[in-house]
């Protein structure tokens, strides 16, 4: 018991929490990790500057013609001047009233579904597919009340893109679980042409399938008999995206257990009724994700009827930027579409992640 | 019953946009009260949409005097944008009522497309047109170039005929519409433009500096560029023809949009025919007595049509060569109404 | 008695328009009928349309000659070639650009996953930025951005962007220096399938051994040595049978080298970094499905990080992640056909298009176009379920 040696005291804990320690965990753990942190803060500094200079900082807002862009900047004075091609398409100006009006209700329709507590929420969400669809149709096209018609010759622009995309979501959705149900049914030749229907159309690009549509659907007609080439277009479109969204069902309907068949069977219940109160309601639920990554693809894909000649929110941007008058502003154009596009997707998949969110009721990791 | 519903739905909407019609085209077109016209999707001085995206054009004009002719209204007409690829299919489909989009007369488009041309609104030819900065006079210079062209016309033909035939290497760059084909040159995917040499400077007036692009004077083919109809219909094709014709006849006779009226009264009796005043030439093809007069009234005649679109006062400052009437050297000739 | 009884349990029969079977085959019979109507009524419709319009039927125009140019063929093309030979053509492109597509896709995407997953923060955020942008914009306007906003604003062939006089690029596309197989050269070549061969086998033998005795053989290192090594000693021992070509500015443009062309890139890059963007999140779903368990056990059993990922983690995640990743190599292969907006001469642009345009005979060419597509995704889903198959848990 004779010596006593001082035992040093340790060195504090190196710091986990607050701004260094966060650095310290999520930055430079490791020299490989800091390595990749310094990877990572080049890329940002050699892109985001330039870019960020590029889209505000010399960017020209104002002005009306080319001669203002002379900053060397993004020229938005371009997409100012075009904005009304861009999103109204030809449609005659004095009546721009009644596609804002459709923009309006549709907004007014969709908004709620992002709050929880907002009251009659379903029944917003069913007029949305139902009621909306028609009164859309007569506001657009018009005929009616003293509204002047309006051929779907002039439809163009944003607009036309969120009127396609619209009708292929409504009309996709039904077309999509009865082909599901079909190719689940225990019937051989309905199975078999459910099988053939969605693989074919699964299996082909969309852009034959519009080209189809668009130039030999009239020869398949009885002579004389002619419909609008954007009713085809959408046609195309519907019969293209269920075979998709009939395939996302399909495994909705495959992970419902056997034993809610077998229940609803004996309350008695017929095949439609078991389908509709019982099994469809389960699995679509299940499937909601898909769903709407589903009406994502579609939106996106209706930029393909620009092949066809249709002038969508791209195909007006893709013939605004060839006008002589306006050299070089080719990347402006097109971020805006981009953007139009980018904003709306990118709201749905946010809405599929949260409705993912509240329905998942297993156990999270 | 969820299924009834929409069954009922989708009838209902087939209903709202189909237009069921018998196989006369004449009577589909009255029933329907507009032609519908198939154009180009935008070419300067023959089909492209002015700053208030009204159609303008020679073949616009084509379009529009015959919906004069058989509905009394040049106006009525529904113009229906096609690119090269499209338009036989459209067609053929009966989706159009007549094609005007300057399409070229050749031996196996009539006789295996389906299609019938119904005469010439303008005698081309296949041209090119080079930067000026390439230092290049003749088309003969351009071996081992590049060339841009349109899909799904003739020009990609002749051009691989005029390589072979002068021993060219050359390599092709193919969009879809003209306005692509402007933009790849421009930005010098392609030494060389080639196309129908009217649309050449229609092109060039779409560039942002037209100055810096030459038209060779060089022409490698015959390109008779005309509005085409579809096979099967006789009557119709007559009228397309004759509507044509009429205001060839209207130019030669001296008929113009503005003094066609006392025109009437002339005691001329071959003006007197062309404006419907004698003769039931009009009846025969199932029309109104005065379907040249108001061809020619609203629309005008062959020559009125060609400098307001193409002339030497438009931005093209096309000369009427080839398309002036015959009596003038030209080739505009048309057989007589009587 | 014996009698009544059995009556009793047998069910009532029911009336046959309330007999389950009878109604299924009834409601069948008549959707047969529709359909076979239907499609009868659409030939019937369609044969008419065609005679009465003077349309040519049949496919005697395969044999023809083409007359016209394609930018780009794989095989030998001019003119003089038939329709039928423009119809390989345009396959051939599509093949082509499926298949570096695929590959580049499935780099970029794995990477871009990972790096999704990475605990370095701005890594990790910097591929969420990458796969939400992406992903939410069409693909033909990045196609079109590709196109007409990067590529065409590249300076002309006489003012290229060039390396070392080797390497050029211009707005007529990208030059690189091309390999002359010279008399001799099949040596070389020979030499090159005789170093995969060895590979293949070595690779077998030292997965044999391990299975048998465990020890480990440094296969990548090995194989690498013989497939660099083996080939350049021949190509030495043979007199350097194979010449370099460059690429020279003469006349118009470039001559000689390998050229890929700006449709080519444009549409490969946007292609594959679209098509990246999903399969980054499929993989980062596919190694996130592997329970944390499993990595914690394979510490536990000695492993260090990289064999943990290699024969632990990664086998398991395959499972997850094939079957979606087989449906984004379709949608690959079928958007392909949006070449025909930029004029890459791909089936849809050439054979559809042009080809089209030339004969007028759009039924015929419209369904070969068709049932090739059809085929081309029936091959690559048959092929990636047989893989699937192989990498499938094995039950015992």
């Amino acid at each position: 018991m004779s010596g006593f040696t001082e035992i040093q005291s340790r060195a504090a804990p190196v710091s986990s929490t607050g701004a260094i320690g966060w650095i310290r965990q999520n930055l430079v753990s490791t020299p490989m990790n800091t390595f990749f942190t310094l990877i990572g803060v080049y890329l940002i500094y050699k892109f985001l500057p330039p870019l960020l200079d590029w889209a505000i900082f010399s960017a020209n807002f104002a002005g009306s013609d080319e001669h203002a862009c002379n900053s060397g900047g993004a020229c938005w004075v371009f997409v100012k001047q075009r904005a009304s091609l861009f999103i109204y398409g030809f449609y005659p100006s004095e009546q721009y009233w009644r596609l804002d009006a459709v923009f309006v209700l549709l907004a007014i329709t969709f908004v709620p579904q992002f709050f929880d507590a907002f009251p009659y929420k379903k029944w917003f969400g069913i007029f949305s597919i139902t009621g909306l669809p028609v009164i859309s149709y007569f506001i657009i096209s018009g005929g009616i009340l003293g509204l002047e018609h309006v051929e779907t010759e002039s439809w163009g622009g944003l607009s036309l893109t969120l009127i396609i995309a619209f009708v292929g979501i409504v009309a996709a959705l039904p077309f999509g679980v009865l082909l599901a149900l079909g190719r689940r049914s225990n019937m051989p030749i309905i199975r078999t042409m459910c099988v053939i229907f969605i693989e074919v159309w699964r299996g082909v690009p969309l852009i034959s399938v519009l080209f189809m549509a668009s130039v030999m659907l009239p020869l398949f007609l009885p002579e004389g008999v002619t419909f609008n080439k954007l009713l085809r277009a959408m046609i195309g479109i519907v019969m293209f995206q269920s075979a998709y969204m009939a395939e996302v069902i399909r495994g909705g309907l495959q992970a419902i257990p056997k034993g809610q068949y077998e229940a609803a069977s004996a309350l008695g219940l017929s095949y439609w009724r078991s389908m509709t109160f019982i099994i469809l309601p389960q699995a679509l639920k299940l499937v909601i994700p898909g769903i709407v990554n589903t009406f994502i693809a579609l939106f996106k894909d209706t930029t393909l009827v620009l092949i066809i000649g249709l002038f969508d929110v791209l195909g007006a941007v893709q013939s605004a930027i060839v006008d002589p008058n306006w050299p070089g502003v080719a990347t402006e154009g097109y971020v805006f579409a981009a953007f139009c596009f980018w904003i709306f997707c990118f709201t749905m998949s946010r809405y599929s992640m949260r409705l993912e969110r509240k329905l998942h009721t297993g156990h999270k990791r | 019953m969820k299924k009834t519903i929409t069954l009922m739905g989708a009838i209902v909407a087939v209903g709202m946009f189909a237009t069921a019609a018998s196989a006369a085209t004449l009577d589909d077109v009255k029933a329907r009260g507009n032609l519908s016209c198939g154009v180009s999707t935008g070419l300067p001085g023959f089909s492209a949409p002015d700053d208030k995206n009204n159609w303008a054009g020679l073949d616009v004009d084509t379009c529009r005097a015959v919906a004069a002719a058989v509905l009394g209204d040049a106006n009525k007409v529904k113009f229906v944008p096609l690119t090269a690829k499209e338009r036989w299919t459209a067609l053929q489909s009966g989706e159009i009522d007549m094609l005007s989009r300057n399409s070229t007369w050749t031996h196996s488009r009539d006789l295996t497309l389906g299609a019938n041309f119904t005469g010439v609104n303008y005698y081309d030819g296949q041209g090119f047109m080079v930067s000026s900065k390439l230092g290049v006079k003749s088309a003969k210079e351009l071996d081992g170039a590049t060339f841009c062209i349109q899909a799904g016309t003739t020009t990609e033909l002749n051009l691989s005929d005029f390589a072979r035939e002068h021993g060219f290497k050359y390599t092709v760059v193919t969009v879809d519409t003209s306005d692509q084909s402007v933009q790849a040159f421009e930005a010098g995917r392609c030494d060389s433009l080639t196309s129908d040499q009217s649309q050449l400077y229609g092109l060039r007036s779409k560039m942002s500096n037209p100055a810096s692009a030459v038209v060779l004077p060089d022409v490698i083919s015959k390109e008779p560029l005309g509005p085409v109809v579809r096979k099967g219909d006789e009557q119709w094709f007559a009228i397309v023809k004759w509507v044509l014709y009429a205001q060839v006849n209207a130019e030669e006779m001296g008929i113009t949009s503005k003094n066609a009226k006392e025109m009437r009264g002339s005691d001329n009796p071959a003006i007197k025919r062309v404006l419907g005043s004698d003769g039931t030439f009009g009846a025969s093809m199932g029309l109104t007595e005065d379907w040249a007069y108001n061809a020619i009234t609203q629309v005008g005649n062959y020559g009125e049509m060609f400098e307001r679109n193409v002339g030497m006062n438009t931005p093209l400052q096309i000369a009427r060569g080839l398309n002036d009437l015959w009596s003038r050297g030209g080739l505009q000739y048309a057989p007589p109404i009587r | 008695m014996a009698e009544v009884e059995k009556n009793i349990l047998k069910p009532s029969k029911p009336s046959p328009w309330n007999d389950p079977a009878v109604r299924s085959m009834v409601f069948q019979a008549v959707a047969l009928i529709a359909v076979v109507y239907f499609f009868y009524i659409i030939f019937q419709n369609t044969l008419h349309n065609m005679e009465t319009r003077g349309i040519t039927t049949g496919f005697a125009f395969l044999d023809k000659s083409a007359g016209f140019g394609i930018l780009m063929s794989l095989i030998e093309y001019d003119e003089s070639h038939t329709y039928g030979r423009t119809f390989l053509v345009g396959l051939l492109n599509t093949l082509l650009v499926t298949f570096l597509g695929v590959i580049l896709a499935t780099s970029v995407g794995f990477i871009i996953g990972v790096a999704r997953l990475s605990s370095n923060w701005i890594i990790s955020r910097l591929a969420a930025v990458y796969i939400e942008t992406l992903r939410n914009i069409p693909l033909l306007l990045q196609i079109f951005f590709w196109y007409f906003a990067v590529l065409q604003v590249l300076p002309g062939p006489r003012n290229s962007l060039e390396w070392q006089e080797t390497f050029f690029l211009s707005n007529r596309g990208f030059y690189a220096p091309a390999p002359v197989f010279e008399e001799g050269s099949g040596v070389v070549v020979g030499a090159f399938i005789l170093a995969i061969v060895l590979i293949i086998a070595i690779a077998r033998w030292a997965h044999k051994r391990q299975e048998a005795t465990g020890q480990q053989f440094h296969t990548v290192y090995v194989s690498l040595g013989i497939l660099i090594g083996l080939p350049t000693i021949v190509f030495f021992l043979s007199g350097m049978p194979i010449g370099i070509e460059y690429p020279e500015l003469k006349g118009f443009n470039f001559k000689g080298g390998t050229n890929i062309i700006p449709e080519l890139m444009a549409l490969l890059w946007a292609l594959s970094f679209y098509t990246a963007a999903f399969i980054a999140e499929i993989v980062r779903a596919g190694i996130l499905a592997v329970s944390h368990g499993q990595t914690e056990a394979a510490h536990a059993l000695g492993l260090r990080n990289s064999p943990t990922l290699k024969l632990v983690v990664i086998p398991q995640a395959l499972r997850v992640i094939i079957p979606p990743l087989t449906s984004q190599y379709l949608n690959l292969a079928k958007n392909s056909s949006l070449a025909t907006a930029i004029g890459y001469p791909d089936l849809v642009a050439v054979f559809m298009g042009t080809t089209l345009n030339q004969t007028g005979q759009a039924v015929e060419i419209v369904a070969m176009t068709m049932a090739v597509y059809l085929a081309i995704s029936l091959t690559i889903s048959a092929f990636m379920n047989w893989y699937n198959k192989s990498k499938a848990l094995v039950e015992r």
